[in-house]
């Protein structure tokens, strides 16, 4: 049996090789991870989609310089990523150095919110429909730097280490990026949960 | 040593990602046995991700995939007139 690699790295040579119809069936699996990309860059659907179009045909475009030695799909993401770089660039001529010059040491609040009952809410509580509503506008309020890390490995799941490898950064800058972005959503999502720690009962006198 | 909830809280997203050493494991787990606020946290922090990777919670704009092939297929066409760029 094929694994998904051979399988993948079999439909590239043959696409090089003229079979270019294929391409529709290579890049099927990614379509929702480079618009995803997108979207945390972009932040808005319409200029996502359309940059992701852009994108999935500079892949095309440049399928022979693809390496076997990363994943396809760190690759195109990086593509990916780089479109959607271009394209702030282009948009907000400032953009991109607030971008690159938003430091990692910045003064912040890193620390979870607490909650008691979570174990009683019924599992029901994650079908809601407002949560849901709540984590997008969360994520899209996120810090750029920790969104970008945070969509990448959370949402499209890519690992820590293809995480860094697609945006150019270190394995340590992704964690860090990572720590912060998901207790800022844990802390953003409490209220929403069903029931929050009362402040009176004194958790960290008996914690710390 | 007793580990603080602080101490916990600092390593939870590695905790979750399996990339803590078996010695700090260890002792997050002891912590989290007694601990229902780590517990909480740490619950409903995994569960914010479980939601993050659903599909229907970031969904895609209704007929994106349609657009995009219908677009690469245009494109695919046009390559056939001139050479494939490097
Ligand atoms: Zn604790």
């Amino acid at each position: 049996m094929e694994t998904k690699a051979t399988t993948e790295a079999g439909l590239i040579a043959r696409i090089l090789a003229g079979e270019k119809e294929l391409f529709h069936e290579l890049i099927r699996p990614y379509e929702r991870m480079v618009y995803l990309t997108l979207l945390a860059i972009m932040k808005n659907e319409a200029e996502a989609e359309d940059a992701a179009q852009e994108a999935v045909i500079s892949s095309y475009r440049h399928l022979g310089s693809f390496r076997g030695d990363a994943k396809f799909s760190t690759w195109l993401t990086t593509i990916a990523i780089n479109e959607g770089r271009k394209r702030l660039r282009k948009a907000k001529a400032s953009a991109e150095d607030s971008i690159e010059e938003e430091v990692e040491g910045q003064e912040g609040d890193y620390t979870p919110a607490p909650l008691t009952d979570w174990r009683e809410v019924p599992l029901e509580a994650l079908e809601r429909k407002e949560l849901r509503e709540a984590l997008r506008t969360a994520v899209a309020e996120l810090p750029d730097l920790y969104r970008h890390v945070f969509i990448l490995r959370d949402l499209e799941e890519l690992n820590i280490e293809e995480t860094a490898q697609a945006m150019g950064i270190s394995v340590s800058v992704v964690k860090v990026r990572l720590h912060r972005a998901r207790i800022m959503l844990q802390k953003r999502l409490v209220p929403y949960l069903k029931t929050t720690a009362p402040a009176r009962r004194g958790f960290f006198g008996r914690a710390l | 040593m007793k580990l603080e909830c602080k101490h916990v809280w600092e390593h939870i997203s590695e905790y979750i990602d399996g990339a803590v050493d078996a010695k700090l494991r260890e002792e997050i787990e002891r912590h989290l046995e007694h601990c229902e606020i780590c517990s909480a946290i740490l619950d409903s922090t995994r569960n914010i991700l479980v939601l993050t990777a659903d599909d229907r919670t970031f969904e895609l704009p209704v007929g994106y995939s349609e657009r995009l092939h219908a677009r690469l297929a245009k494109e695919l066409e046009e390559a056939d007139k001139e050479p494939r760029k490097k």
